[in-house]
């Protein structure tokens, strides 16, 4: 419960990026990954981030929950930025720090490789944000379902992830559970020598397997007794549509799209 | 160890969509000694108090002091491991954190963490393992082979090979038989009487409270909502009732009793046989009155 | 059309040739609409028993039959049909990510039509009054919410057996009074055998028929009142009678005889005042 790692951890709401079907939204954020590498000049980053941003905002989540919830990627943006800025040798040399020389080609490289990286990061945890892992899972299934041909197995790997998803906030409440009772018991996992830290994972690690493999069993034996035989011959609760909605946000998508390319140079 | 909690609020996830108050300027003390039994529902804040017992949580606001162990908010205890050796604390199904090769083992891990000499250990694991009521004999098995009841024992076993002062206590017997139930609960009373220990017992198990207990605190929405003796507060039907908790059986019984024959009973930890005679006697009594 | 819905006939069992019999040459009859408990100790193979009336494990010696069906490998999923099952750990039987998804689950498995399966789910979960919690996750709610879902899952098949595999022992006594309180609502709504598999002898109170079991062999096959006057002997077994019950019993040591045995405070009262006040 007290956990902190809340980076794009589900917030419901009603919005309108919310509603939107969840395969609309996977193959829009795949294809946004591909599309950002397009962009090569000011106009092109500009308006990309745009529609990075106003999507952010339709999503009715607060701006500062998600900004914060990219905290962990900070250190990663501003140290690519960095990279860049000591690396790159193009351009007029700008100043120089430490004795290092600053290129204006490196500060405008390492800006737009940290805006791409920022954009990137930003796109997958608006999806993650808005869309329950179940739905993410079923617009999964059906859209590898033609795999179904080539004997991919298709609704079991569905199955398995739709279970992983389940059982995610369980395991992660049994881990705290044990890593308190094992501190109580004097383990630190916080301070001390590197080997003492790892070794002191064993005791929380063993436990959790044990305790992983046993639920595994019982859920086996709970699904067996509800008549579970695979997935031949069953039908599915579960149903997604593309809506007016849905039209409207690819129509939207491919006109940031159109864009992109008529702005780059 | 006495413990003072001083307007005592702990709240997960601050500043996120799933912030959630688990404890609301909570105040009590407990003296050194005390066998002192917390009551309420699930979500009453029960779990998050006695993490604080042990400095696994630190208050948000607030301050609480637990023998010489002060906890504060925005403070570190730079000692927070001699707290723990002297805090035992025995969480729900503590089996759960058996991973040792042998019972041996998992019953010293505890110990030696602490620095506790291995002769010292040596002595204390028959000691602890007789409490339990285990056989010397498990020792070499592994905890894993055993059954659930052996396990449960194994487990407070490696708590009280700590030799702690303060012993808390999580629900300690969910998911026992009745005679499992029973032997636990016994054993931890006779400890807490012969060591001389300060006991904490989180309990659904109103019975449970009322046998054991010599100190009662209620607590709903992370709040103290009733706090004394057993006695006194296990009679107050109506409020408990609203707050979903129920009545001891014998209680219960005893107020029916008395609004059915007008007889009134106090309950004063009589035994069942006690209670019968005492029915027999008044109703004897009133027979011959008429 | 036979009376008896599951038959045991001299079932052993074990869990693997070098371990102990866990059951041991067992025979009892449960007759259809009867709700008959089975209470032991911990290890005592009830359990076990449970997992034998629907094909999760299949006997060593002897044979079970199921409303007329031999339960074999063939014959499982016709059994499973009949038999559903509610287990012990509430979240190791929840395999949706919500509450319809879970209900929804054992449907999909009988390859239900949507429309229907969509009734099916909504009157289930009427039943067990969680229609207002149709699309939580499963933690968000609590174990006895949990396992009133559980039960709606049974009840969206329409078995004619429903088997309580210790159903309320992980549960607060809030959780365990609401799965009570629905039981015995689904068990008037409902024609429908019930067996409850318990070792707290609070929850046979209702029931028609009570078997015991003792280290893997019935030991005594009874009635509530019956066994609620047995109190030393089941204390030898590791199970305890209510209090009703022991007061009844030290009364009776008392020369005050509560007959018959009281299930409940009320009966215990009602007694008391017929002996002293309206003799």
């Amino acid at each position: 419960m007290s956990s902190k790692i809340i980076i794009g951890q589900y917030v419901p709401s009603n919005s309108v990026i919310h509603r939107l079907d969840p395969r609309v939204k996977l193959v829009t954020v795949f294809l946004f990954v591909i599309f950002v590498f397009f962009a090569n000049n000011t106009l092109s980053y500009g308006w990309l981030s745009v529609f990075a941003i106003t999507s952010a905002l339709l999503t009715k989540i607060n701006l500062k929950y998600i900004i914060r919830g990219l905290t962990p990627i900070w250190f990663l943006v501003i140290f690519t930025f960095l990279l860049h800025l000591f690396v790159t040798h193009e351009g007029q040399i700008l100043f120089q720090i430490f004795g290092l020389p600053i290129y204006s080609g490196a500060l405008i490289q390492g800006g737009a490789i940290s805006l791409r990286f920022f954009l990137l990061i930003l796109m997958t945890s608006l999806m993650t944000l808005t869309t329950t892992p179940i739905e993410i899972t079923d617009a999964i299934e059906l859209l590898l379902h033609p795999l179904k041909k080539i004997k991919f197995p298709v609704h079991e790997l569905a199955l398995m992830m739709s279970i992983s998803l389940r059982f995610i906030p369980t395991l992660m409440q049994e881990t705290e559970k044990i890593s308190k009772a094992q501190a109580s018991r004097g383990v630190d996992f916080k301070t001390g020598p590197l080997k003492e830290r790892i070794q002191a994972v064993v005791p929380l690690l063993i436990p959790l397997f044990v305790g992983a493999f046993k639920r595994a069993e019982e859920l086996a034996m709970a699904m067996e007794a509800r008549g579970y035989q695979g997935g031949e011959g069953r039908t599915k609760l579960r149903e997604l549509s593309i809506r007016r909605l849905d039209w409207s946000a690819m129509l939207v998508f491919l006109v940031v799209i159109i864009g992109l390319f008529l702005f780059r140079q | 160890m006495d413990i003072v909690f001083q307007q005592v609020s702990y709240i997960y996830q601050p500043n996120s969509p799933f912030e959630h108050q688990a404890l609301k300027n909570l105040s009590f003390s407990i003296a050194s000694g005390s066998f002192v039994a917390i009551v309420g529902h699930t979500g009453s804040g029960k779990s998050t108090l006695i993490q604080h017992l042990n400095g696994l949580l630190r208050p948000t606001v607030g301050e609480l002091r637990i023998g010489e162990y002060q906890l504060k908010a925005n403070e570190k205890l730079a000692n927070i491991k001699a707290l723990r050796r002297q805090v035992g604390v025995v969480f729900q199904y503590p089996e759960h954190q058996l991973f040792e090769e042998t019972v041996e083992k998992d019953i010293a891990f505890g110990p030696k963490n602490f620095g506790i000499a291995s002769a010292d250990i040596e002595r204390r694991i028959p000691q602890v393992m007789k409490a339990v009521n285990l056989p010397l004999d498990l020792l070499k098995r592994s905890p894993f082979e055993l059954s659930g009841g052996q396990m449960r024992r194994v487990a407070i076993a490696g708590v009280l090979a700590l030799e702690p002062t303060l012993l808390v206590l999580d629900e300690p017997t969910a998911g026992l038989d009745p005679k499992g139930q029973l032997e636990i609960m016994d054993m931890f009373a006779a400890l807490h009487k012969q060591k001389g220990l300060t006991t904490v017992l989180v309990t659904h198990n109103m019975e449970d409270a009322l046998k054991y207990a010599d100190h009662v605190i209620i607590l709903e929405n992370g709040t103290k909502y009733l706090e004394g003796k057993p006695e006194d507060i296990f009679i107050e039907k109506e409020k408990l009732e609203s707050v979903q908790l129920d009545l001891p059986e014998e209680i219960q019984f005893l107020q029916t009793f008395q609004q059915r024959f007008g007889l009134s009973i106090p309950y004063r930890g009589q035994s069942i046989t006690e209670l019968a005679h005492e029915i027999k006697q008044r109703l004897e009594g009133m027979n011959q009155n008429e | 059309m036979s009376t008896s819905q599951i038959e045991f006939h001299r079932v052993s069992f074990r869990y693997s040739d070098d371990q102990p019999w866990v059951l041991d040459d067992v025979s009892f009859t449960i007759n259809k609409d009867e709700w008959v408990a089975i209470i032991g100790h911990n290890g005592s193979g009830k359990s076990t028993m449970a997992k034998l009336m629907n094909g999760l494990l299949m006997p060593d010696k002897g044979d079970i039959i199921v409303d007329g069906i031999k339960v074999t490998q063939k014959s499982i999923w016709e059994v499973r049909q009949k038999v559903g099952m509610v287990f012990q750990n509430p979240d190791n039987q929840f395999v949706g990510t919500t509450v319809r998804d879970d209900v929804a689950f054992g449907l999909e498995n009988r390859g239900i039509k949507r429309e229907q399966m969509l009734r099916r789910i909504e009157e289930s979960l009427k039943a067990v009054r969680m229609s207002d919690y149709l699309l939580h996750e499963p933690h968000r709610l609590s174990g006895g919410q949990k396992q009133r879902v559980a039960i709606a899952g049974v009840l969206a098949i329409a078995p004619d057996v429903m088997i309580l595999d210790e159903a309320t022992s992980m549960l607060d006594p809030k959780g365990r009074k609401e799965i009570l309180h629905t039981i015995n609502e689904v068990k008037q709504l409902n024609k429908l055998n019930l067996i409850t598999i318990t070792h707290d002898l609070n929850e046979i109170i209702a029931t028609d028929r009570v078997i015991v079991m003792n280290r893997g062999q019935v030991w005594l096959e009874t009635t509530p009142r019956e066994l609620f006057s047995d109190e030393q002997k089941l204390l030898e077994i590791g199970l305890d009678v209510p209090f009703v019950a022991k007061l009844a019993n030290q009364l009776k040591d008392l020369a005050i005889e509560i007959k018959p045995q009281p299930l409940n405070q009320k009966e215990l009262l009602d007694a008391l005042w017929t002996l002293y006040f309206n003799k």
